[in-house]
């Protein structure tokens, strides 16, 4: 019998055949992870048992008994470690958030402002972005802290506006006394908020169908403003404005900004936003020249090449290391601890040092700023997906 | 702040990377292997009970307790290595082995003693309590009068929790600013960011002399806690204990029997006292059992540092800065409650 097999190619050795060569590397390092895991894993056990430490989490519903300076919710002596570990997580996201907002806005703004033709204008904001980014930012937390605490005191503080107070505890402002009355308000500028994104998709539309539609800004702006009034209105002005009153010792009364926070958020904002412009400038010096002349050439105003045309296309060279800078102020804002503003560090570091739990303290704190940063980059890379460019 | 960092993930990496513990009695082998102790102490420093000098060489009450103690161990006062901690970081720094006794001011309390800390509180050395700075101008004359005032306050101590507890006992509200770094907290007092500087009565005493104007704060009459501060060592090397407490008795039985810097040589020879002989080895057998270096050790840390008196009054006491009078801290034979076990 004729064999009809067609020779067949000679046999590779596994380690040559990529496709199994690199399944067994990541077996490898998948196995090296594990162990590495367990041995760390088993030799804390190992060490907090001959130390007699025991690996649990009662601590956090035990009472705290100390104080905690600031928080979005209300904290007191008797509460628990639970509770003061959430009040520092809020002061946390609180200088995070509006960080990153007020660093975003100054940091565009610089970038833009270090290509002006301006010459003094350029230089001007090219020696902040230099000095800024090249000085540690812990130092410059310290400068914003001491300049702080040296304006005047409470009782010869500052006025800077109407019911605004300056001085070294902080900067005080009249604010709304919460009652439930302000609900319908609160909804009524919810509503407003949902409109205007529905009107200025349907102007959208019009404007790409027709060539023309009325300008959003305006009818956007009567929304939003106009419906929480009217709700007011219609309710004969129920809230009542709190206004800050020097009683005893401080102010009373009114909202404050404390001088932990707007030290912390100064250099915050002022230290990401110098990376900010140069990551912006970079952006912008990345769309090619003859964007710009297109542009020229179809007669549009210069603010307008910028926000049309320009920044959109830089947006896809901005975005991915914004990210970044994003979570950095987001990390430096542990810096906190050195000028006392009670952030999830400095508020766990106590309670590690008052509780002993130095473990399942660094635990949470990982775990909370690991969090915190995947749903940053979580965000930014699905906005990141709506600018990139779409082959069409 | 930042090394409080670093040293609050080294006491947590340490504890899953580190080797495991040895037996009982490591401590001091490890102490006397390496031939020096290390010694925490308040950093940066701390007037009175702990500064670098210009040289660097470290002096102040609770620098000579550790000194004492080298004598003890090594009969050299000079194998120190002192350590400056903060208020959050000197415990994961003992935990972790980082130093092998804390002299810095800290307060013996149950949870430290017991708890998951497991520390050792050998000997008390300064009977203190919780007080209040205020600035002279406020005219405030007791803590009574401080209800909703801002107040200056380090993390970590028994200080932030009795001020809690203060406030809430008289009913009265306030807001703390608590920085962990003592010469900024002060720093922030001194601008007026506080209305108010609490701590352990001495350190404030302390704390004022740094003040840019010493003289317009007022330290109130009041103590809201007792703060018995002793020296801290890890629990399970029970010699290591022993050796602490015994060094300070031995300064307390030295100023109860009159035994001072001047006379120590001439009492080792000439004292009649079996007491006075026993605690200057010149009737042996304390030492042994003990485990000290040498036979007179006390006779040599008398003729370094002094007895505890001298020591106090040298560093703290009226003629000094702080300018603190000895109160609590008298021999129990001049109505003060500094009490030593028979050395016997």
């Amino acid at each position: 019998m004729t064999t009809t097999d067609r020779p067949t190619a000679p046999k590779t050795a596994f380690w040559n055949d990529p496709v199994k060569r690199g399944l067994a590397l990541q077996a490898g390092l998948v196995l090296f992870v594990v162990v590495v895991v367990w041995a760390a894993f088993n030799n804390m056990s190992a060490n907090m048992l001959a130390r007699g430490l025991t690996f649990g989490w009662d601590y956090l519903g035990r009472q705290a008994n100390f104080a905690i300076g600031e928080g979005l919710i209300s904290f007191a002596p008797t509460d628990t470690y639970g509770r003061a570990i959430v009040v520092g997580l809020l002061n946390t996201l609180r200088i995070a958030v509006v960080g990153i907002v007020l660093a975003t806005l100054l940091g565009v703004a610089v970038g833009v402002m270090r290509l002006s033709s301006n010459p003094l204008l350029a230089r001007i904001v090219a020696g902040y972005v230099e000095v800024v980014r090249n000085t540690p930012l812990l130092l410059q937390l310290f400068l914003w802290y001491a300049i702080i605490n040296a304006l005047p005191g409470p009782r010869q503080a500052l006025p800077v506006g109407p019911g605004m107070f300056l001085s070294n505890r902080g900067m005080k402002m009249p604010w709304v006394e919460w009652s439930p009355a302000l609900w319908p308000a609160i909804w009524a500028l919810v509503a407003g908020i949902v409109a205007s994104v529905v009107v200025a998709k349907a102007l959208k539309r019009r404007r790409e169908a027709t060539g023309d539609a009325p300008p959003v800004l305006p009818i956007a702006a009567g929304l939003i403003l106009g419906l929480p009034f009217l709700a007011l209105a219609a309710q004969g002005f129920p809230a009542t404005l709190s206004v800050p009153v020097l009683q005893g010792f401080n102010f009373s009364g009114g909202v404050e900004l404390s001088p932990e926070f707007v030290a912390l958020l100064l250099g915050l904002v002022l230290y990401t936003a110098a990376f900010i412009a140069e990551i912006v400038r970079g952006g912008i010096v990345s769309v090619s020249k003859g964007q710009w002349e297109a542009a020229n050439a179809l007669g549009l105003p210069a603010p307008r090449i910028m926000r049309l045309v320009i920044l959109p296309q830089a947006l896809r060279v901005i975005i991915p290391p914004l990210t970044s800078q994003y979570l950095n102020l987001t990390k430096n804002s542990s810096l906190a601890v050195a000028i006392g503003y009670p952030d999830l560090v400095h508020v766990s570091n106590t309670t590690m040092n008052q509780t002993g739990r130095a473990v399942e303290v660094i635990l949470v704190f990982a775990v909370v700023y690991l969090t915190i940063s995947l749903v940053t980059s979580a965000f930014m890379n699905w906005y990141n997906g709506r600018v990139a460019i779409r082959e069409r | 702040m930042i090394r409080n960092f670093v040293l609050a993930g080294l006491a947590a990496s340490a504890l899953v990377f580190g080797p495991t513990a040895a037996e009982a009695g490591r401590d001091l082998d490890a102490i006397k292997a390496r031939g020096t102790i290390r010694c925490g102490v308040q950093g940066p420093s701390n007037p009175g009970f702990g500064v670098p000098n210009a040289q660097g060489v470290w002096g102040g009450f609770n620098v000579e307790i550790c000194r004492a103690v080298a004598i003890t161990i090594f009969n050299d006062p000079s194998k120190v290595e002192f350590v400056p901690v903060t208020t959050q970081s000197r415990f994961p720094a003992l935990t972790n082995g980082e130093v092998d006794i804390l002299s810095n001011n800290s307060t013996w309390t149950l949870t430290r003693d017991t708890g998951v800390n497991r520390f050792n509180f050998p000997a008390i050395v300064f009977f203190d309590g919780q007080s209040v700075m205020v600035p002279r101008r406020l005219n405030v004359t007791s803590a009574k009068q401080l209800n909703g005032a801002t107040v200056c306050v380090q993390p970590g101590t028994t200080t932030e929790l009795n001020l809690a507890d203060y406030f809430r006992q008289n009913n009265m509200t306030f807001r703390p600013v608590v920085i962990e770094a003592l010469d900024e907290l002060r720093r922030a007092y001194d601008q007026g960011r506080c209305d108010v500087f609490t701590n352990d009565f001495a350190a404030l005493a302390a704390a004022r002399v740094l003040l840019t104007n010493p003289r317009d704060h007022v330290i109130l009459p009041e103590r809201i806690s007792k703060e018995p501060l002793s020296p801290v060592v890890r629990q399970g090397d029970e010699e290591l204990t022993n050796i602490v407490a015994w060094t300070v008795f031995g300064l307390i039985d030295a100023e109860e029997f009159g035994i001072t810097q001047a006379n120590v040589d001439q009492m080792a020879t000439t004292a009649t006292d079996p007491r006075i002989r026993r605690l200057l080895g010149t009737e042996p057998g304390m030492s042994a059992a003990l485990g000290a270096a040498d036979a007179g050790y006390m006779r040599a840390i008398i003729k370094a540092f002094g007895n505890y008196g001298e020591i106090f009054e040298r560093h703290l006491g009226t003629n000094t800065p702080l300018g603190l009078e000895r109160g609590l801290n008298r021999t129990w034979t001049n109505g003060g409650l500094l009490y030593a076990p028979p050395a016997r």
